[in-house]
């Protein structure tokens, strides 16, 4: 059975906790045991936080890799601003000897140290790699009849010089995980445009952000899409607070959410009423 | 006529962004980036400022701060110039001569006082809880033995100056 350290992050935990109880809950029947990561931080984030430090960002993501590493297990995210952050972290550290070297200087004044194993997963491709979509279609009991407007992202593929998971210019990886549900991918201009949160951007620059988040709202509804399926609590958090000043009404779900539902999991543990924009089942 | 700062122009390849010699202008970048669709933002020119070590016109204005680190323009770059990884060196920059925004202070803050970018309040605790989830994630944020080790490498890495 796959086992992994399950790090949650900062929007999933505290904004949308249906995210996560829906993870524990999927991966629970699909055999894959998560084990918290206890004590771990925010990744940090890498649009922001690494921005402002790049050697703070480094140290602290070290922090997290160094938890996992103890309890000898991998990490899994269920977002994309965690898997770019601890994924690039690793790989900076696990290839370079001289970086890891600076880094444990830091982690030393707290008595750790990262010896640079733990590998870095993401839900959606441990779904993709490790069940498959065979098996994950036997495991649908209600299978659904969704327009789903698949959302990727940016982390998750790129850059994809370091993450061969999917050509990140037209990616397959969400759309089969979605119609493994039943649901239908519908297709449309620009798939593969940021939301427009990254990077400091909806923090600081809102109005640009909102202007990225328009584009591709209409861009879903030309395309036929009744509902938007993402695999970032950060793309969830931008969608589902912009639709209603932007006038759109889209039912956003985590892909976490989507399986929840597809294997018949109970309505009120997909923690629905956090979301602003309503979800009809 | 513009007039090349040599020195910071070193100090940016210094800083990690050495590979933005690379660039030779092309513009692919800057016709990728949804960013610059949106405002007046063209990551083609700031590749060139920086280049030429122009810190003033990449210091000043929000253009900086527009990249959303999508990562668009880096994919289909033909000099494969690390995009992102050189506005990164250019924002760790800026922010250590003290250019950032409040908002962005705020977040920098939130990290360092409870290890989350995002605070947690007792709305978030219920809907935890309705959910048969810990009212507190088991993060730092419930210990706060780890936190303060948290704050200590991060301090150590200089980020207590950046939180002032
Ligand atoms: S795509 Fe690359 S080479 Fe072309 S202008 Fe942009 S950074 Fe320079
Ligand atoms: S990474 Fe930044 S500069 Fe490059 S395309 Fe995205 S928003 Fe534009």
């Amino acid at each position: 059975m796959a086992k992994y350290a399950f790090f949650l992050g900062c929007i999933a935990p505290l904004r949308y906790p249906g995210i996560e109880k829906s993870t524990r809950v999927v991966c629970e029947s699909l055999g894959i045991e998560l084990v918290d990561l206890t004590d771990a931080s925010c990744c940090p984030a890498p649009g922001v936080i690494r921005a402002f430090s790049r050697k703070a960002w480094l140290a602290a993501a070290a922090r997290n890799l160094a938890l996992a590493e103890k309890m000898e297990l991998d990490i899994v995210t269920i977002c994309n601003g965690c898997f770019g952050s601890l994924f690039d972290a690793a790989h900076e550290l696990n290839n370079n000897p001289e970086n890891l070297a600076e880094v444990n200087e830091i982690l030393a004044e707290i008595g750790m140290e990262y010896k640079g194993t733990t590998e870095v997963r993401h839900f959606a491709e441990v779904l993709y790699n490790d069940i498959g979509i065979e098996k994950l279609k036997a495991s649908i009991t209600n299978p659904l009849d969704y327009k789903v407007a698949t959302f990727y992202g940016c982390h998750f593929l790129k850059p994809s010089k370091y993450k061969a998971i999917d050509n990140p210019e037209d990616a397959h990886v969400l759309d089969d995980l979605v119609e493994a549900t039943g649901a239908q991918s519908m297709p449309r201009m620009q798939k593969m445009m940021c939301c427009g949160a990254g990077g400091g951007v909806r923090s600081a620059l809102g109005d640009v952000a909102m202007k990225l988040t328009k584009q591709n709202l209409d861009n879903m509804v030309e395309g036929g899409a009744e509902y938007i399926v993402d695999i970032c609590p950060f793309c969830h958090l931008q969608f589902d607070t912009g639709e209603g000043e932007l006038g759109f009404k889209l039912p956003v779900l985590h892909l976490s959410q989507l399986y929840g539902i597809a294997m018949g999991m109970n309505a009120k543990d997909l923690g629905l009423d956090a979301h602003k924009v309503p979800v009809t089942l | 006529m513009v007039t090349p700062n040599v020195d910071f122009a070193r100090e940016i390849a210094d800083a990690g962004g050495a590979e933005v010699k690379m660039c030779f202008q092309c513009g692919t970048c800057t016709a990728s980036c949804p960013s610059g669709r949106q405002t007046s933002y063209r990551v083609r020119k700031l590749m060139r400022q920086a280049q030429l070590g122009l810190k003033e016109q990449i210091f000043e204005g929000e253009d900086l701060w527009d990249c959303t680190t999508c990562y668009a323009c880096e994919e289909r770059c033909p000099r494969t110039v690390p995009i992102v990884d050189i506005i990164i060196a250019l924002r760790n920059m800026a922010v250590a001569e003290g250019h950032m925004y409040e908002d962005h202070k705020k977040t920098a803050q939130s990290l360092y006082s409870i290890g989350h970018t995002v605070s947690i309040n007792d709305k978030v605790r219920e809907q935890r809880k309705a959910l048969g989830l810990s009212a507190e994630p088991p993060t730092v944020i419930a210990n706060p033995a780890a936190m303060a080790q948290l704050k200590k490498i991060l301090a150590a890495a200089g980020f207590d100056k950046i939180v002032e």
